[in-house]
């Protein structure tokens, strides 16, 4: 969309495509929308800002029952805690059986799957609710903005290939370089040097599919997500007075309140399984094919 | 969907978090969850204790009601017997003493039946003597016949 678009639409009040692009569009550090599909010159201002609000806050809630965690009887708060930390410990205990490495992965797992989780929930807000206020506080009745980090490609492939570190990290520490770099060129299909090429071939689309389905899944369910919750609201702005209209804004309050509850699973159950994907794939680093 | 440097800062971040959460987080919680375990562990051990001593102590005091009973029931039998020995020493007694009594009773009474003889013995003597003499004063001569007549007397005694 370009910005002459942008223009016309606030001078007639948006049509259905131009709202919903006009919402997925970031406020990023150029101040108009990306023009390439990639650029490294660009930041997304609105998803660093959330996904650290997001991460500081779910961090500080944890710290909160850390720094009073008592071992005699927890309050509701602290046992609340304990039982999302007991989850996260016995899928790590089951998955990793390197209690050394789980010093740093089970943590890296809570973390991811708390931090998720809040971002996640950003999109349980009204659409309009965030967005309106800030086009409100800069006097800019087109600023953008979007709440939800984890509907941005740019956040879930930040933590994904922050997971391909980790997994990296773990292939040089359990197997040595050279073990691993013998690996990477032996598995799967055995040590053979005509078959070499085509095992380092198969190990670099592996690395790639797991890092972008890691990234892409988490990211296109609540991109998704966003957009239904979009699609939705525009039911209720045909409110207009006739009988369609007016049909469309109940259709509106029915339909918005079956996917918020539906979504209250797919935030939790997205959070979940990208948590328990790291773990599956730093446990792969730990094992030899 | 455009990607852009917000991936590098988003993979700073996430380290950033993950580093605090292992720091500050994960070790408190973990600890205290541990202690917890162990308390648990700890008091259960204790309960299991608790109640062997108790069952201890019951089979304890069992016993020593046992041995008591025991010993009473000894002791008991210890004072009957000696009560009955008692008892048989008190009746030989008696009866030694009811024996003794009844000897010396009948000697007594066998000596007063000789002495009660002898002097009727003597009376009937003297009797018969001076009977004799009534019947013979005559013939007989008291000094020829002194002879005799001590003979008769001696026979009649």
């Amino acid at each position: 969309m370009s910005e002459h678009a942008v223009e016309q639409a606030a001078s007639h009040g948006p049509t259905a495509g131009e709202y919903i692009v006009h919402h997925l569009t970031h406020w990023n550090t150029t101040g108009h929308p990306q023009a390439k599909i990639v650029d490294f010159s660009v930041f997304n201002v609105d998803t660093l800002i959330f996904s650290v609000a997001m991460g500081v806050a779910a961090l500080f809630l944890l710290w909160r029952a850390a720094s009073k965690a008592t071992s005699g009887v927890p309050g509701r708060f602290q046992a609340a805690v304990e039982l999302v930390l007991e989850m996260v410990a016995d899928q790590a205990k089951g998955i990793i059986h390197s209690a050394e490495s789980r010093k740093f992965i089970a943590p890296l797992a809570l973390t991811v799957f708390v931090w998720i989780f809040f971002m996640n929930a950003m999109d349980m807000l009204p659409v309009d609710l965030l967005p309106l206020l800030w086009q409100t506080a800069t006097g800019d009745h087109h600023a953008y903005l979007r709440v939800v980090p984890t509907a941005d490609l740019n956040g879930t492939l930040g933590m994904s290939i922050g997971v391909l570190l980790v997994c990296l990290y773990y292939n040089v520490k359990i197997k040595g370089f050279g073990g691993w770099v013998h690996e990477l060129f032996s598995a799967p299909f055995g040590s053979h040097p005509v078959l070499a090429p085509l095992n380092f071939m198969m190990q670099l689309i592996e690395f790639a599919a797991k890092t972008i389905s890691h990234g892409m899944r988490l990211f296109g369910n609540m991109y998704a997500g966003e957009l239904v919750f979009m699609l939705i609201a525009l039911m209720g702005a045909a409110w207009a007075g006739t009988f369609t209209g007016a049909a469309l804004w109940i259709g509106h309050v029915i339909a918005g309140s079956m996917w918020a509850i539906f979504h209250i699973l797919i935030i939790t159950l997205q959070a979940f399984i990208f948590m328990m994907l790291a773990l599956v794939y730093t446990g792969q680093a730990h094992e030899g094919h | 969907m455009n990607l852009n440097a917000t991936l590098f800062a988003q993979l700073a971040v996430f380290f950033i978090l993950a580093w605090f959460t292992m720091t500050f987080v994960w070790p408190p919680i973990v600890k205290a969850l541990d202690e917890r375990a162990k308390k648990i562990a700890d008091g259960l051990a204790a309960a299991d204790k608790a109640k062997m001593d108790l069952a201890n102590a019951e089979k304890k005091a069992v016993d020593e009601m046992r041995k008591a009973r025991e010993a009473a029931a000894e002791l008991r039998a210890g004072a009957e017997r000696q009560a009955a020995q008692l008892i048989d020493e008190a009746r030989s007694e008696a009866a030694r003493v009811i024996a003794q009594a009844r000897e010396a009773a009948e000697g007594e009474a066998g000596a007063a039946m000789q002495r009660a003889k002898e002097a009727l013995r003597e009376q009937v003597a003297a009797l018969a003597v001076t009977g004799a003499e009534r019947i013979l004063r005559r013939e007989i001569n008291a000094n020829v016949h002194a002879e005799l007549l001590a003979n008769l007397h001696q026979e009649l005694k």
